[in-house]
């Protein structure tokens, strides 16, 4: 593989071997290892981060697959003994276990009922598994921002929207709070939750969220003055 | 396989008190369609309808076969629908779900059973050959309301279709290639479009056109199906809240409006493509 720099985008197709020559590195959604090679499952721009040699494709799409690591935004469809049974929008739902909230004991159990929207962290991904999920830091106990979401509205977008509103030089959140306060929570699995002053605000931030994908993101002030001006 | 998705307790309250502030989520009044567009194949009835995000193909085609020997006399008009995992992933594969048979008995009934297209004239040899036309209706894309969308599709395609010409000498049936001669367009006698409602707040609020977010929380729905003349073709009420007498004399009231206006951008879309050929 050529050693892949920020300035040159490579692009593969699934089926593309990547002749890779080094021994430690990690690979994402989209590549797999098939005996010495690496092959690209998906199509799509082949990325890379030296902050542990990780290597990924990424292209947009609108099913969701779940991936370690990922931020999600859920549904809770079961309550179970142990654990919530959770709808991500992926093929299989994925599990919650109770103890994987913030301060969360055996005696002191979360108590959320079904429809509750959750905000979680895939904690594990695997293809013969059901993903696996958690609301708190395992490194602190902390929740971090995870947990239950109350309140405000969920909208579905495609996942590379969803993945460009989590990067921080996307102009549209900023443009879109210059105007109205709000909070936000986005998940990589294509729902964006938002809550703000009133009914209205949310709607018009939802909407000229999902309309910012359309546009340049040159135009996003434009975009936001569009959605003002509808109400 | 995963159960259809229930809408979250926060959609639930958040879409109610938008509908009780009188708003709804895509900026819309509570008595309008979305956005009706209409996309022409290069071939005679095969039409694409996207209405909001919601989209439907349909490709209308013809054969020469035996009647049925009832009806020896009468063409044959197929509706068939297909709903994928594409547009509903939560959709079992191989077995027809609730909404398709509902979806296609509406359509049934609506195009079918209303006498839309004139089937005695599809006859060519009463009690040997006829046309049977079929109507392949494909769900691309589902975002709330796909029956009206799927019937604007259908009819469309249907008006928008061309079967080839057929000249019969004694009993000898000459069926004429396209490139040959003119192909003839159906004769559609009406066209009944569905309009569907969506009921809140046991029935006070009422919505045209819901989405699917909108239809996910519904406690009640109503499709009443119109024609261009203002007559009711059908109504169908599957379950759901009971409704008073007004309601659905007021129901009835938008729903011909809103038939009016589809009818006029049907014919808009078909005699712009007739235009462009």
């Amino acid at each position: 593989m050529q050693q892949s720099n920020a300035h040159r985008l490579q692009v593969v197709l699934p089926g593309d071997a990547l002749p890779v020559y080094e021994h430690k590195l990690k690979l994402g959604p989209g590549l797999i290892q098939d005996e010495d090679q690496i092959i690209a499952v998906k199509g799509g721009v082949l990325k890379h981060q030296p902050a542990g040699n990780k290597y990924w494709v990424e292209s947009n799409q609108r099913r969701y697959v779940a991936a370690t690591g990922d931020p999600i935004i859920g549904v809770i469809t079961q309550k179970g003994g142990e654990f919530f049974r959770v709808d991500i929008g992926a093929a299989h739902s994925a599990v919650l276990s109770y103890y994987a909230f913030e301060n969360a004991t055996k005696r002191y159990r979360p108590n959320h009922d079904v429809g509750t929207l959750i905000y979680a962290r895939i904690s594990q991904a695997n293809k013969d598994m059901e993903p696996e999920l958690e609301c708190v830091n395992p490194a602190t106990g902390r929740a971090d921002g995870y947990g239950e979401l109350k309140g405000g509205q969920v909208a579905k977008c495609s996942l590379g929207l969803a993945r460009r509103l989590l990067e921080t030089e996307t102009p549209i959140l900023k443009d879109l709070g210059d105007h109205i306060p709000f909070e936000t929570a986005i998940g990589l699995n294509g729902r964006i939750w938002i809550n703000a002053d009133t009914t209205k605000n949310t709607i018009v931030v939802i909407n000229a969220i999902k309309d910012s994908e359309k546009y340049p993101e040159s135009q996003s002030r434009q975009v936001v003055s569009n959605h003002l001006s509808k109400w | 396989m995963v159960k259809e998705l229930e809408a979250s307790n926060n959609e639930k309250s958040f879409i109610l008190e938008a509908l009780r502030e009188g708003i709804r989520l895509d900026y819309r009044e509570k008595h309008d369609f979305r956005p009706l567009r209409f996309f022409f194949g290069p071939n005679y009835g095969h039409v694409e309808v996207h209405l909001g995000a919601t989209k439907i193909l349909v490709k209308v085609s013809c054969e020469v076969t035996h009647p049925y020997p009832d009806r020896a006399s009468e063409g044959i008009l197929i509706l068939n629908t297909e709903i994928s995992p594409m547009a509903i992933p939560s959709l079992d594969i191989g077995r027809p779900s609730e909404d398709e048979v509902l979806v296609s008995r509406i359509l049934e009934r609506a195009i079918k059973r209303s006498r839309a297209i004139d089937t005695e004239g599809l006859c060519i040899v009463a009690g040997e050959k006829v046309w049977t036309i079929r109507v392949d209706i494909h769900f691309l894309e589902h975002d709330g309301n796909i029956i009206d969308a799927a019937c604007i599709a259908a009819l469309t395609a249907l008006s928008h279709f061309r079967r080839p010409e057929v000249t019969l000498v004694g009993t000898d049936v000459t069926i004429h290639p396209v490139e040959q001669r003119n192909p003839v367009p159906l004769s559609v006698h009406h066209m009944p479009i569905c309009v569907t409602f969506a009921f809140f707040d046991n029935g006070e609020i009422l919505v045209v056109d819901p989405s699917l977010q909108e239809e996910q929380i519904r406690e009640g729905d109503m499709t009443i199906t119109l024609n261009d003349h203002r007559e009711i073709c059908a109504l169908s009420k599957a379950g759901g809240i009971e409704l008073n007498m007004d309601k659905i004399v007021l129901c009835s009231k938008i729903a011909t409006a809103r038939v009016t206006e589809i009818h006029d951008q049907i014919k808009k879309a078909l005699e712009k493509d007739s235009e462009s050929r």
